[in-house]
């Protein structure tokens, strides 16, 4: 193939319509909770590992939607009960964040 | 598809085009790309349609590139500008025809900006007298050249000697038509049709017999972007946009695509062979690319002129298989004639996609 | 006569009103320009949150105003003010002298073909909120696929939005959203439904659950971002994008339905009414109260009351609580004169 020197780009558009969500809708089931975020980032604000990692259970959660691989930052997550405390949707993210690293292993 | 939801659109975006007596400005770019393009607007104008359309040697670029390149402010274009509207006042026109899309959306801008701040069109008179001495009026109507085919299109298809139908099968060709971004994107009541749905091109299309493709990805920029191309760390930006349209349309297998842009039929065209290249993925059929061509060029195929004398000799994909649909006669051994039946030499062929 | 109240407009704002003064002992006279009383509730099929029924609101009111006079396909078409009150003349010649005059034209719904982009009467599959409702209560409309498998909804589409010269907040349309994505999602228990929002606005009693409802019993999403632009596919579905804002990345998805959430725009049919009226507009378009806060229902004119939408978006409650307030107001002014 001839090099131009450029090069066509990788989109970086979400296609929905192409996302695998089997996973997600297990997660829901056994974590109803997941359906709830309102993506007001409480969890990332209070998470001790989110501030040296990067780590934001928002993101994952999002992310998991969208067809990213995003789990592998839960694996920062001192499982310290904070996030469970400050959600104000109530989500139990304790399990949430266990569910997400069983199913998406 | 709801065709009456567009006409009724299209009957909202009209715009005054009046019959006669142009002042015309060519490309700075145009005649390199599609080097007949020019001629055969103004022939078939004076010559064929017996209009009055003027022209000077006198007239520069708009700036309209360097404005775009973010290399010169608006005030410097909008002086350049000042004066090509001078050099149409001196010769006794008010309607003012750019050949080029971002021209148009140029002078569209500037004289928008001129009516909501006249004391800037005050500055740039001043600074147009204080450099070359010159005055002007503004032009009473501004109409792409594009728009003042759209116009007489019907005269066209009268003319026409071809249609825009597979003389094999009897069916119209299917078009994709391509709208430049500064044709009616800035200024929706500016453009025939608006920006949504332009009519401009789709009315040719349809006046000289062809089927319009509206694909999902249609309004999207041909991908040039000036910038984006220019300079090479971009480029691949550019050239993803014009794979993005392309993927789109794959699917409706056009016949061809016609633009009113100086730079979309360029890249549209020349995408097509990189594309090829980098991937070996081709949007003809038989291994051809999809051949794209100017309204003029089109105009001048419908009105039955020779290929060649219009430049799709030029083109880097393959025109054949359009002229085959079409039944217009071509001699394959005279493709790389010039006017005067000099041999321009044969330019080395691409093997990713198909060309003669 | 002395003492004739005039109520303009007979969805439930003027309905209401008709309901109180008759129980204070006055006999409005009411009238309405299109052939039967409701206006836009009487063509909704259920109101939010409790989803009761529309229609049978606006058959109680109807019964319950018997005692009016109503003057149904009628429109008033010349007013003159009086040293006391103001005369009206109707389309079907009838003069009236009236000491008060209620203002009940409501809101008009944007005409969502003005947004281009969303290609509403050019795209096979892309319906609005009304179009939804008439097919809830049992309208045929060819452009609702038998089985969708996803469904769309544009929140905002001529609201909050300068370049439809409209720049206010509609109100009740995240209400009217996340309730018709349930009625979806009832009715299609299998569709992925979707709701794109630039912001949700879950501001009244019990929206708030209405929303956790839709997430966690119906599995409606949430997409924080604009849709800026539809497109039909060759197999005539439809390509939506937009920015999933809280991702931060540009998302495209196809749709076999899309609903959009035409606002709430001013009534622009009584706008000759309004300046034979003497009545001023507001900054936002809609009719300006003699205060915003205090006397929504008070007009800048003597003896002229608002109520319901004409002064603004309302929900339901709203207008009904307006159209008692205004009742009363009336009732008071003609105790002055």
């Amino acid at each position: 193939m001839t090099d131009f020197g450029f090069k066509l780009s990788k989109s970086s558009t979400i296609d929905l319509s192409r996302v695998e969500l089997d996973r997600f809708e297990e997660l829901c089931r056994q974590e109803p909770g997941a359906k709830v975020c309102i993506g007001c980032g409480s969890c990332t604000a209070s998470c001790p590992a989110g501030r040296l990692s990067g780590m934001s259970v928002r993101k994952v959660l999002l992310g998991l939607q969208r067809g990213q691989k995003v789990n592998d930052m839960l694996q920062c997550c001192m499982l310290c009960g904070k996030c469970t405390m400050v959600c104000p949707r109530g989500i139990n993210t304790r399990n949430l964040i266990l569910t997400i690293c069983r199913i998406y292993d | 598809m709801i065709l009456e939801g567009k006409q009724r659109i299209w009957s909202e975006y009209q715009k005054d085009i009046p019959d006669d007596h142009w002042y015309y400005v060519r490309s700075c770019i145009r005649q390199n790309f599609f080097p007949a393009s020019e001629r055969m607007f103004t022939h078939i104008v004076k010559d064929v349609l017996g209009k009055d359309l003027y022209e000077t040697p006198h007239h520069t670029t708009c700036g309209g590139i360097a404005y775009h390149c973010d290399t010169i402010p608006q005030e410097t274009a909008m002086t350049i500008v000042a004066r090509q509207f001078a050099l149409m006042t001196e010769a006794g026109y008010e309607n003012y025809c750019p050949s080029c899309i971002t021209s148009f959306g140029n002078y569209a801008e500037i004289l928008e900006t001129w009516r909501e701040y006249p004391e800037l069109e005050a500055r740039i008179r001043e600074d147009l007298w204080k450099a070359c001495r010159r005055e002007f009026k503004k032009p009473r109507y501004l109409a792409h050249s594009s728009d003042l085919i759209f116009h007489w299109r019907g005269e066209i298809a009268r003319l026409a000697k071809k249609r825009l139908m597979d003389v094999r099968t009897g069916q119209p060709l299917r078009i994709v038509e391509h709208i430049g971004c500064h044709y009616a994107k800035m200024f929706p009541s500016k453009g025939v049709g608006g920006a949504e749905y332009p009519y401009v091109l789709a009315g040719m299309v349809e006046s000289w017999g062809g089927q319009v493709i509206d694909y999902p990805e249609r309004r999207h920029c041909c991908g040039y972007g000036f910038r984006q191309y220019h300079v090479k760390a971009n480029r691949g930006y550019s050239l993803s946009n014009t794979y993005k349209k392309f993927e789109s349309m794959e699917p409706y297998h056009p016949d061809a695509i016609v633009t009113n842009c100086p730079g979309c039929p360029y890249f549209l065209d020349r995408w097509q062979y990189v594309i090829a290249s980098q991937t070996g993925k081709t949007y003809g059929e038989n291994g051809h690319g999809i051949p794209v061509l100017t309204y003029e060029e089109l105009a001048g195929l419908v009105l039955g002129y020779d290929p060649w004398d219009l430049g799709l000799q030029l083109h880097q994909v393959a025109v054949e298989p359009l002229l085959d649909k079409m039944g217009v006669e071509y001699d394959p051994k005279a493709k790389y004639l010039g006017l005067n039946k000099e041999d321009l030499m044969r330019p080395e062929l691409p093997t990713q996609i198909k060309c003669y | 006569m002395h003492d004739n109240i005039v109520i303009i407009g007979g969805g439930i704002a003027g309905m209401e009103a008709a309901k109180a003064l008759l129980a204070l002992g006055h006999t409005p006279i009411l009238i309405e320009s299109a052939p039967t009383l409701g206006g836009h509730v009487g063509r909704w099929h259920k109101l939010f949150p409790d989803l009761t029924s529309a229609r049978e609101l606006v058959a109680r009111l109807r019964s319950e105003i018997v005692g009016a006079n109503i003057f149904l396909g009628t429109q008033v078409i010349s007013m003159n003010r009086l040293a006391d009150g103001y005369s009206l003349k109707l389309s079907n010649g009838i003069v009236i002298n009236a000491s008060a005059l209620l203002i009940s034209t409501g809101f008009k719904l944007f005409e969502a073909d003005r947004k281009e982009e969303y290609g509403y009467g050019v795209y096979d599959r892309v319906i609005t909120n009304a179009d939804l409702e008439d097919w809830f209560s049992g309208a045929d409309d060819a452009r609702i696929p038998q089985q969708p498998q996803t469904v769309g909804f544009v929140h905002c589409v001529g609201s909050r939005d300068l370049k439809a010269c409209n720049g206010q907040c509609s109100k009740v349309c995240c209400a009217t959203a996340i309730k018709q994505a349930i009625e979806i999602k009832e009715r299609f228990p299998f569709a992925r439904v979707y709701c794109f929002y630039m912001d949700l606005r879950l501001f009244g009693k019990k929206y708030e659950d209405f929303y956790v409802n839709a997430q966690r019993d119906y599995a409606v999403q949430f997409i924080r971002g604009r849709v800026s632009e539809v497109s039909e596919t060759i197999d005539g579905h439809l390509q939506v994008k937009a920015e999933d804002t809280l991702s931060g990345k540009p998302l495209k998805m196809q749709l076999d339905l899309l609903v959009l959430m035409a606002g709430v725009v001013r009534n622009t049919a009584v706008q000759e009414l309004t300046s034979m009226a003497g009545l001023e507009t507001d900054s936002d378009g809609f009719l300006r109260s003699r205060d915003n806060e205090y006397a929504v229902v008070e007009s800048g004119q003597p003896g002229i009351f608002y109520a319901g939408a004409c002064t603004g978006p309302k929900t339901v409650p709203e207008t009904i609580a307006e159209a008692r307030s205004a009742a009363l107001s009336i009732h008071a002014y003609l105790k002055t004169l």
